[in-house]
């Protein structure tokens, strides 16, 4: 038991947070989100030559055979700074889908151009009526010829407007919750019968509504196969929650910094507003849940390629469950102890607040995993 | 980082598991797991039952008769005591004396009182707090003049645990009035508890137990080389006492313990026509304290990994540790004193005692958990209250 980076994981955190202190000040991240994509595609090919982009593929697949510590490194030294590019979407949740899916051919294909930046793939799963269950799909999946034909609609796919790829869900077979009916395949963005409405979530991240009419896409395009498929969606949900969970540890960090300056500098009463202690305690208290919630990023990360199913479903399910309770806490009181400034558009803040929002609500909220681990109470 | 132990720290708590099922005394198990309190001849008989074995001083080094044990030993020892569970080992003898003593007693002193301390031949109390100095530690008054050869000792100590079970008391004292700072001016005295003009006086807590005492001293003669450390220097040891504590200072194995006992209690009770372990709401409650006793135990390691042989530095995580800790431990006691529903109600301690030859006026649990629900209130208060630790790590850590 040792909770000490390598040497590379060293130097892997610290060239990250070196790109980034540069290149995201707040202000920079604001002529960011303008450009045409939400994001910063300069960037973007800056952490392809950093290795970033590749860092959890195989080496084969221009690829660093990274694991879970490295992601929670990138991804805390993203939030940090709310990066907006889509390492989530694409490397993480597609990474993920493609690395497991058993599909050679289709990793082969796309992996190497993902981590040279020339492809950015978004992860099309969750459906307007599933709410957080993962098994809950009725885009449907029908076979023509050598190839499929695809019906339905994918809602809130982050960075799904932009994308090149998307890996979709379908049912092949079986009712609303059969997760063995439930299939991935790979279709283009840009496909016929594919309509994507983009739109900003509230934290400036792209997302999209997607309707699938009739899309034909080829044999080659089943990803994964039903009854092997809706495991492979778990781990991915499972990946994109130790990934925000470091991502929002990062962010935390940003708050609880810039609130303890705020409370160090703002005068009232003649005073450092630092100097009573309701404030003193309150600041205090969002030290505890920072630290609770960097425990749990770390079992996350430690956890997210854990063998034994059980073991890792339900640790990650306190993850997201125990990250969501801190980052809500920080984040209230992050916005409570900056008061007015706290409110505003112009001021970090409330950017970051709305961030660890969007991870809250993102693969399950607080209260989903809490049912979920109440259920299994033995 | 790695999560997992090593082989050989697996099976040295396999090792502490199987000792305690060996080892611990038929009719010590059975008072614990019908959640009974421990008396101090339990203590004594079990805690000498493991120093035989060198592990009643398991934080101590083995020069001086502890196991010298790695922080994770010590940990995972601890987790299995309090999981079992067995009796704790006496804090005041091994946790707050002993590394004391070690550190800043003499070689006499040492020779005299460490191997008794760990077998308990000594019960041993802590003479700190008094009416005018709870949070405010260093205001204390109780004065010691010095007197040739001798220290006397006057004044009122106040919140003395087990004072009326104990054979010695460590005491913090004033030796000069005039220091300039208040903190400058004290000294860490060992005094024997049968010394003439000491009287005890009970304090009954409010769950209905003799635990505290006030200590009252009355030109009470206590030798100078009962003095540890220099004069006028016990603030650095008490400092160095109340900083010690860290392996132990979560508790998370009792607060495991009581999880696993509501656990138990719940699957025999029925709620809504239904076993109350499968209420809803119950579950939620369960499922809620263990993620927050995951992310400490967590922490917790992250803690023990930290930190290095021989290094003083107080990692400011240790004031998670101690706030959540204590959190948890009083809404873990919480949750078992609810579970008894309205059996938490009735104060059969009397009762029971009565009754102890004859047929069970009810299930001893439900009133023990009230109890134990009852007397933890207390540890958000003892050893520093978690408002004066938020005042310390908002200065100390945040720097405010």
């Amino acid at each position: 038991m040792d909770f000490d980076l390598t040497e590379e994981q060293r130097l892997l955190s610290d060239s990250v947070d070196r790109l980034l202190a540069d290149t995201y000040t707040f202000e920079k991240r604001k002529t960011y989100v303008t450009e045409p994509e939400g994001w910063s595609r300069a960037l973007w090919s800056q952490y392809a030559e950093l290795g970033l982009l590749g860092l959890p593929f195989a080496e084969e697949y221009g690829g660093f055979g990274g694991g879970g510590i490295e992601t929670m490194l990138v991804m805390q030294a993203f939030g940090r700074v709310l990066a907006l590019e889509p390492y989530l979407a694409s490397v993480v949740l597609s990474g993920t889908a493609l690395r497991l899916a058993g599909n050679q051919a289709l990793e082969a294909a796309l992996l190497p151009r993902m981590a040279e930046g020339k492809l950015v793939v978004a992860f099309a799963h969750g459906e307007r009526q599933a709410r957080y269950d993962l098994s809950d799909v009725l885009t449907s999946a029908k076979r023509k010829g050598g190839g499929w034909v695809l019906d339905g609609a994918k809602s809130v796919v982050t960075h799904g407007g932009v994308a090149g790829k998307l890996i979709v869900s379908a049912r092949i077979k079986g009712d609303r919750n059969d997760p063995a009916g439930i299939a991935l395949f790979l279709v283009d963005g840009n496909a016929n019968g594919v309509a994507r409405r983009a739109y900003r979530l509230r934290d400036g991240m792209g997302a999209a509504e997607i309707a699938l009419a009739g899309v034909e896409v080829g044999g080659d395009a089943l990803l994964c196969d039903a009854g092997k498929a809706f495991p492979v969606i778990e781990r991915v949900a499972e990946a994109g929650i130790a990934a925000t969970a470091a991502e929002a540890v990062g962010a935390m960090e940003t708050m609880q910094a810039m609130t303890l300056e705020y409370l160090k500098t703002r005068q009232q009463f003649g005073r450092a507003i630092g100097d009573n202690q309701a404030l003193q305690h309150r600041a205090t208290e969002m030290f505890v849940a920072l630290e609770q919630g960097r425990s749990l990023a770390m079992l996350a990360a430690m956890m997210v390629d854990e063998p034994d199913a059980a073991e890792r479903q339900r640790n990650i399910a306190i993850v997201k469950a125990g990250v969501g309770q801190a980052a809500r806490f920080v984040s209230q009181n992050a916005v409570q102890l900056h008061g007015g400034i706290g409110m505003t558009e112009e001021y970090a803040i409330g950017h970051y607040f709305r961030r660890v929002m969007v991870i809250e609500h993102s693969f399950g909220d607080t209260a989903h995993h809490l049912s979920r681990l109440a259920e299994q109470v033995a | 980082m790695d999560l997992r132990f090593s082989a050989e720290e697996l099976a040295f708590r396999d090792e502490v598991r199987g000792f305690i099922r060996e080892n611990l005394p038929e009719d010590i198990r059975e008072r614990l797991q019908l959640g009974h309190k421990v008396e101090k001849p339990d203590i004594v008989r079990w805690q000498r039952i493991l120093n035989k074995q060198g592990w009643a001083a398991y934080n101590w080094p083995k020069e001086w008769g502890g196991a010298g044990w790695t922080p994770i030993q010590r940990m995972m020892f601890l987790e299995e005591i309090q999981t079992f569970p067995a009796p704790e080992v006496n804090p005041f003898n091994i946790t707050m004396l002993g590394p004391v003593l070690i550190q800043f007693g003499s070689d006499e002193q040492k020779k005299r009182f460490l191997p008794r301390a760990a077998n308990l031949d000594d019960w041993w109390c802590q003479g700190f707090s008094e009416p005018g100095a709870g949070s405010d530690l260093a205001a204390l008054k109780t004065a010691a003049r010095l007197d040739r050869d001798h220290y006397v000792v006057n004044g009122q100590k106040i919140w003395t645990s087990t004072a009326h079970m104990a054979d010695w008391c460590f005491c913090l004292v004033r030796t000069n009035p005039q220091a300039a700072k208040k903190q400058e001016g004290i000294s860490f005295l060992l005094i024997d508890m049968k010394t003439p003009g000491i009287t005890v006086r009970p304090i009954i807590s409010i769950d209905g137990e003799h635990h505290l005492n006030e200590v009252f001293f009355d030109d009470v003669k206590v030798p100078v080389d009962m003095r540890v450390g220099p004069e006028n220097r016990g603030w650095d040891v008490a400092k160095f006492l109340l900083g010690n504590e860290r392996t132990g200072i979560a508790r998370l194995g009792k607060s495991k313990e009581r999880v696993n006992f509501a656990k138990q209690k719940a699957r025999d009770l029925r709620a809504h026509g239904r076993p109350l372990s499968e209420d809803p709401e119950f579950r939620r409650r369960i499922a809620a304290l263990e993620t927050e006793l995951k992310s400490l135990e967590i922490t917790q390691l992250r803690v023990l990994s930290a930190q290095k042989p021989g290094e003083r530095r107080q990692d400011p995580l240790t004031a998670v540790l101690k706030l959540k800790g204590t959190e948890l431990l009083q809404a873990t006691t919480e949750l078992a004193m609810d579970v008894a529903g309205p059996l938490a109600m009735p104060d059969w301690a009397d009762e029971l005692e009565a009754l102890s030859n004859e047929p069970e006026l009810g299930p001893v649990w439900a009133t023990e958990a009230t109890r134990s629900y009852l007397f933890l209130r207390a540890a958000s208060i003892y050893g520093g209250t978690n408002e004066i630790m938020k005042n310390i790590v908002s200065k100390a850590v945040l720097g405010l």
